[in-house]
């Protein structure tokens, strides 16, 4: 017998759940008690909800396991939500515990109180109401069940104070199976499509491999590559996707979409069969849908049917795991790839040379300032890839510095670049890499942000004070809401329209006041020595306060509206 | 083109708000809604109707079926079905319109249920288009209220949506 608080945290070690990121409050007070008493969960506490969620979510993209988030009811629940969402879109395995009010007063309007699940219900994989102890056990089987299944996503638990009582005591038995017969998730595709899939393959004289974070969360980047070298096809990566293939191995185009490259995007443009593994046709990909890829037959890949054949319609849908599909693949491959025809080989060096050439326009060289006064934002990304050697783990926030890092640090391995790409939530990069750190203690992990995104949750400074989190931030400090501030210029005739940040903080004071070492750059002849500084403070959190261009923009750049995939600004003013 | 979905889902509680929130999350629309359990107390059969293009529909049955407790479903349009909906609907008369309200009752196989000294209200039962058709054919007369069940619909012959 126990009490539905232990019953809880006993639940929760057994789905080996070794890491809880939290804030206390009256709700969920004897869930925070049972936690106290034991010692195999450890308990994170932040400075505010959203970033227990992300660090979570951080530490279950780092890890492929899911993260767990234990908040208060009201606003400790609302505050979660942002996270909940961000993890959602990015399909994130993620359990949320939240308190409620006790059963009696859910209704009533009480202290506290707020409609979790209702709030929750469109950014949630599921969640789960708790009406007695009997349940918890149950429940959170299944969550981590759904979570980590299929398509991963968030769920929520709400459990009501009164159910947690420490003295009300229930029979407890961990469910040793589950079965549920309204979700049972594609545990391998169909052999008939994956063969006419490859029989398409065969027949491909300009083909493109564009693949998503689903090869990254379905644990498919082995394969991937295999099958990517095996056929030798072009590929790239989303920006979700970004580190599911070798960056820096010649058959990678590089990042696709609004800020692809100019050889992946017009790679996509003029291929004549697409493959498209774990991801989604996002509009930050397609531009304008009508006229995506028009000469492209498409076999599209997903564990989710319902990505399929969603925005751009599938010649060859293939429902299941990516994994288990892409390794059907390789073995039918290799049985005719040896009978491809000469026509077809000579087809693909052709479009290889095609490529090449679009490859040699050099679309992300830096134009560095000849005076020597002005950091590029790019040039601190170089400089970061060049001494870390391109293996650390980066996390971002969102906006121009997001995508100089997807652009300039290439990743050769998954897991490795962690963002929020499909909500875009700016505050995302501090927390979530503290979340990785936690997972991997010994590992480099840099948050590359902006003096916007950072203030967004600058106050995790004192959580990683707390825990000694040794996160290198690299602050490209424009004094201006870059993204912002780019489509104004581009598309509001400069009108910048709320999108400077006056009165910025003297970020270095600031991040001493929380015990952290500061350190201010200025200008390009510094920044080499400055990071190399950052990086040796093994066991501490340094901010690298980088001044970078202000007038710098992120190029190229999709041309929008109604333009294709092949229409993009490549400079200020210069378009394809 | 208007499509009768027809899903059986877990008995529990929220389940119902899944499927609502679906189609106001999504921006696809509800023209009607029935819900009520089955003679399997733990499932509950839904059937709505929407109108939407073949594209629209496929991803409506496709996020429908993504939802946890939505065990089975079926769009009754893709083949043979039985449609049925149940109208009240309450007209003031006077003495004049009694004979001619009953009459056109007759021809549509309605049932009067219930009578006061202004007003008499009409039972009836039929497909969708039987109902409008109805309330067209009583225009003339002051209708004071409508309720309407919404659409249920089984599929003909022996296909069944079953566990």
């Amino acid at each position: 017998m126990l009490s539905g608080a232990d019953i809880l945290v006993r639940s929760l070690q057994e789905e080996n759940v070794d890491h809880v990121f939290g804030y206390p409050g009256g709700a969920v007070l004897h869930i925070y008690d049972a936690l106290f008493k034991q010692n195999k969960i450890h308990h994170f506490l932040v400075r505010h909800e959203q970033a227990a969620t992300h660090m979570a979510d951080g530490y279950a993209r780092a890890t492929g396991r899911a993260g767990c988030v234990l908040v208060t009811s009201g606003p400790g629940a609302t505050n979660a939500i942002t996270g909940i969402a961000t993890a959602y879109m990015d399909s994130i395995p993620m359990v949320v515990i939240s308190g409620q009010v006790q059963s009696h007063l859910i209704g009533t309007d009480s202290f506290q109180e707020t409609d979790m699940i209702g709030i929750s219900r469109p950014i949630v994989k599921h969640s789960f109401m708790i009406k007695s102890a009997t349940e918890i056990a149950l429940a959170v089987k299944k969550a981590f069940y759904i979570a980590t299944s299929g398509r991963p996503g968030p769920v929520v638990i709400d459990i009501p104070k009164d159910i947690t009582n420490p003295a009300d005591l229930v029979p407890y038995e961990y469910p040793k199976d589950l079965k549920l017969r309204s979700y049972t998730p594609a545990t391998k595709g169909h052999p008939r499509q994956i063969k006419k899939a490859v029989s398409m393959m065969m027949t491909a004289e300009r083909p493109m491999i564009y693949a998503g974070g689903g090869v990254i969360q379905g644990n498919g980047c082995e394969q991937l590559d295999e099958l990517t070298r095996i056929l030798g096809f072009p590929i790239t990566n989303t920006l979700m996707g970004l580190g599911a293939y070798p960056a820096t191995d010649k058959q990678f185009l590089g990042m696709l979409g609004m800020h692809g490259t100019l050889e992946a995007n017009n790679a996509m443009h003029h291929c004549d069969v697409l493959i498209a593994i774990g991801a989604r046709f996002d509009d930050r990909i397609t531009n304008t849908v009508s006229k995506f890829c028009p000469q492209a037959k498409i076999i599209h890949v997903d564990v989710d049917p319902a990505s399929i054949s969603k925005t751009v319609m599938a010649d060859i849908p293939i429902v299941g795991p990516v994994d288990w599909v892409l390794r059907e693949m390789i073995e039918m491959v290799k049985q005719v790839i040896g009978k491809r025809t000469e026509e077809k080989a000579k087809a693909l060096a052709a479009w290889w040379e095609q490529i090449d050439s679009w490859r040699s326009q050099n679309c992300l060289e830096v134009k560095v300032d000849s005076s020597g006064s002005v950091i590029k934002p790019q040039q601190v990304i170089q400089a970061l890839y060049k001494l870390t050697h391109g293996d650390a783990v980066v996390t971002s926030d969102v906006g121009q510095h997001q995508m100089f890092a997807a652009l300039y640090y290439p990743f050769d391995k998954p897991r490795k670049w962690i963002n929020s790409g499909g909500l875009g939530t700016m505050g995302f990069g501090l927390p979530s890499a503290m979340g990785v750190q936690i997972a991997f203690p010994e590992e480099q992990v840099v948050c590359v942000t902006g003096e916007g995104s950072i203030q967004m949750n600058i106050q995790e400074l004192s959580t990683c004070a707390q825990y000694g989190l040794p996160i290198k931030i690299i602050n490209l400090n424009n004094r201006a809401l870059g993204m912002v501030k780019q489509w104004q210029d581009m598309q509001y005739e400069g009108r910048h329209s709320h999108s400077y940040m006056e009165s910025l903080p003297n970020f270095v004071a600031l991040v001493e006041a929380y015990g952290h070492v500061g350190i201010q750059v200025t200008s390009p002849d510094e920044l080499d020595l400055a990071m190399k500084k950052a990086l040796a403070l093994k066991d501490k959190l340094v901010f690298l306060d980088v001044l970078v261009d202000p007038e710098e923009h992120v190029y190229p750049m999709h041309v929008a509206p109604d333009g294709s995939m092949r229409d993009m600004w490549l400079s200020k003013g210069v378009r394809t | 083109m208007r499509r009768i979905i027809s899903l059986l889902l877990e008995n529990e509680s929220g389940a119902l708000s899944r499927v609502i929130g679906l189609f106001a999350q999504r921006g696809y629309n509800i023209e009607t809604l029935a819900v009520a359990p089955t003679d399997d107390e733990t499932l509950s059969r839904l059937t709505l109707t929407t109108v939407a293009t073949d594209e629209q529909s496929e991803q409506i049955t496709k996020q429908l079926n993504k939802l946890v407790e939505v065990i089975k479903l079926v769009d009754l349009t893709d083949g043979e079905y039985v449609e049925r909906e149940l109208m009240l609907i309450k007209l003031r008369v006077n003495g004049l319109e009694q004979a001619e309200i009953k009459r056109t009752t007759d021809i549509f196989r309605g049932q009067i249920v219930d009578i006061s000294p202004n007003s008499y209200t009409v039972q009836l039962v039929g497909t969708s288009e039987k109902l409008d058709a109805f309330i067209h054919a009583v225009a003339a007369f002051s209708v004071i209220e409508v309720v309407r069940s919404g659409v249920s619909g089984l599929s003909r012959g022996e296909k069944a949506l079953s566990l």
